[in-house]
């Protein structure tokens, strides 16, 4: 064990030091996913608050008449521009899990066909319900986080994506572009607009259900697991805080 | 085939000068969104077609379809009926009853084989081998198809024929089933509605009698020309749903000051038809102009759709009712005070476990 000269001196014991000296930690999320992840969730945040609002819209305002009053407008705009930076950021993100580290693939698939997988799926519901003492060591997502991610974000989003730019396209005509490439949405759910409305209203509200359990699972594990989780998703770095394997 | 006269043969004969005729075609070319390039090509084909033959039956429905078509302003219902098509068959509107109006029928099925128009208005109930709905003494669903057999083309008039309607709401206990369903090998052009706008079903005739073709039609089969856009993109109150002033009762200030009624549950944001542009009654009002919302009327299935004062509509679904609000703020209350029970259980575990291992090191 040899002291690293610039920890001299600073608020620390020889435990603290000897575990400084080592490398504990592993590079996960590169820049893109990071800017990603920190985009998305702001746009999400803008998304269902501005969604909720045009379902049901705030309280009548009169403050100048009606031409020069545009309050449900800006509503609807900052859940269109939120909608087609989610949209676009998701494509960058399918194109970075192409074309990036191995980690960034995690998110669009799960091994179904894989016995050993849904065994660690399993220690880590034991974890949760409290029947397992001890969590293991994940470099990427643990297995059930996998599961989750896959389900609320890649198949969730997904649905958003899609039935939102169906939605925004009729606002630009049947004769649009865009109302040609996701017409379709509306003949797969029989017919009715309104009813793609509706769904994707309850599209919202899955994704609120992942806002609530991922920010507390990610600060619980953050301070439970043995590894960092939060500060990961910053620095991309994942550390452990201790030397056991597993 | 017989010799049928031109329109404009007839329309001559029945005292309309040229000069009138011309106009006839100008404002019919307006109401279609056509160019004035193609006025001349109406007067062409309108002095050289022979009219067509056109049959119109009524299967299950409550006839607000025929109520609507013979109040057309424009072109006026009489030049339709009249001068533009050979009507030659309908049971509510024609002068014969009982055998001979089944003859006339056979008779106009045989002598315009391939060539004539079927319009339907109604649906057929399909339970019980169709006898929910019975004219000339059998089931509507064969008349349905012994006419369409050797049609040329179906009109679809209204919700009933479209979508099913009413009639075809769940849990629709006589199978009730749009034209569509039934007869499979024809073109079939859709023009919905509770009943159509009187002026977009003679416009619709008018343009495939001219042109001998359909119109052009949209991803449902619509005509696009009068289902191409939403009340909600022509509607006049839209300054007020983009400034977010709305009705929020019957009876407020802001209904009489003739808001928006989105939060009323207007469906006009979620239905494609022309009330809001050409109107009802000789272009005189719509629902949202006298101050009640669209009920989306043209859309399918729009019985199933929940409430009609509603935007976020009931969930049927979920038996009890429920929105899509009500369900997913339960579903989320629900995770939120299971991720707090988490949270204590892990607070208390962690303390257990600290004083064990301080008690262990003691």
């Amino acid at each position: 064990m040899t002291d690293t000269p610039h920890l001299e001196g600073a608020h620390a014991d020889p435990e603290d030091l000897a575990s400084a000296s080592r490398q504990t930690s592993v590079y996960v999320y590169e820049v893109p996913v990071r800017i990603w992840h920190w985009v998305n969730a702001l746009a999400i945040v803008v998304l269902c608050l501005s969604g909720y609002f045009i379902g049901s819209p705030p309280p009548s305002m009169q403050i100048a008449e009606a031409t020069h009053q545009f309050v449900f407008g800006y509503i609807r705009f900052a859940h269109f521009a939120a909608g087609w930076i989610l949209a676009i950021g998701f494509l960058g993100r399918i194109y970075w899990a192409i074309f990036g580290n191995h980690h960034a693939r995690q998110l669009f698939y799960f091994p179904f066909w894989n016995g050993a997988y849904w065994k660690e799926v399993i220690h880590e519901v034991k974890w949760y319900l409290f029947l397992t003492r001890e969590p293991k060591k994940y470099v990427g997502h643990n297995p059930l986080a996998q599961l989750a991610m896959f389900f609320f974000i890649t198949l969730g989003v997904s649905f958003m994506i899609v039935t939102g730019l169906a939605l925004y396209a009729e606002g630009l005509g049947t004769d649009s572009g865009l109302y040609a490439l996701f017409g379709w949405v509306f003949t797969l759910f029989g017919h009715n607009p309104h009813i793609v409305h509706t769904l994707h209203h309850l599209g919202m509200w899955w994704i609120v259900i992942f806002m609530i359990v991922h920010i507390y699972v990610a600060i619980r594990e953050d301070i439970m697991s043995r590894q960092s989780i939060v500060s990961t998703m910053i620095s991309g770095h994942r550390t452990f805080k201790d030397d056991r394997p597993q | 085939m017989s010799q049928i006269e031109t329109f404009y043969d007839v329309m001559r004969r029945q005292g309309i000068t040229r000069r009138s005729f011309m106009k006839y075609c100008s404002l019919t070319a307006a109401a279609l969104g056509l160019s004035p390039a193609m006025v001349p090509k109406i007067a062409e084909a309108m002095e050289t077609k022979p009219r067509t033959p056109v049959i119109w039956v009524h299967g299950l429905e409550c006839t607000c379809c025929s109520e609507s078509f013979i109040r057309s302003a424009h072109p006026l219902a009489k030049d339709v009926v009249l001068s533009m098509i050979s009507l030659d068959y309908d049971d509510t509107l024609m002068a014969a009853a009982g055998h001979a109006a089944e003859a006339a029928f056979e008779d106009t099925i045989q002598k315009y084989k391939g060539n004539y128009i079927l319009a339907v208005e109604g649906n057929p109930p399909l339970n019980e081998d169709g006898m929910f709905c019975i004219t000339g003494g059998k089931p509507f669903v064969e008349k349905l198809r012994h006419a369409a057999k050797d049609a040329k083309a179906v009109i679809s008039w209204g919700a009933c024929a479209s979508y099913g309607c009413v009639q075809a709401a769940k849990p629709n206990p006589t199978q009730a089933t749009p034209v569509h369903k039934v007869i499979t090998d024809k073109p079939i052009i859709k023009v919905p509605g509770c009943p159509p706008i009187a002026e977009v079903m003679t416009g619709v005739i008018t343009y495939m009698l001219t042109f001998d073709r359909l119109p052009e039609l949209d991803r449902q089969g619509r005509p696009a020309m009068f289902y191409g856009q939403r009340i909600h993109d022509k509607c006049y109150r839209r300054p007020h749903f983009d400034a977010g002033q709305f009705v929020e009762q019957w009876d407020d200030e802001n209904a009489r000051k003739g808001y928006c009624l989105y939060k009323m549950g207007c469906k006009g944001p979620t239905t494609y038809n022309a009330c809001s542009t050409i109107r009802w009654n000789e272009g005189t009002s719509f629902p949202i102009q006298s101050g009640h919302g669209c009920i989306g009327c043209s859309e399918d299935g729009f019985w199933d759709q929940g409430s009609f004062y509603d935007r976020v509509t009931d969930l049927t679904q979920f038996g009890v009712e429920a929105n899509a609000d009500k369900v997913g703020m339960a579903a989320a209350g629900v995770v939120g005070a299971g991720v707090a029970a988490h949270a204590a259980i892990t607070a208390l575990k962690a303390a257990q476990k600290k004083t064990q291992s301080s008690k262990e090191e003691a």
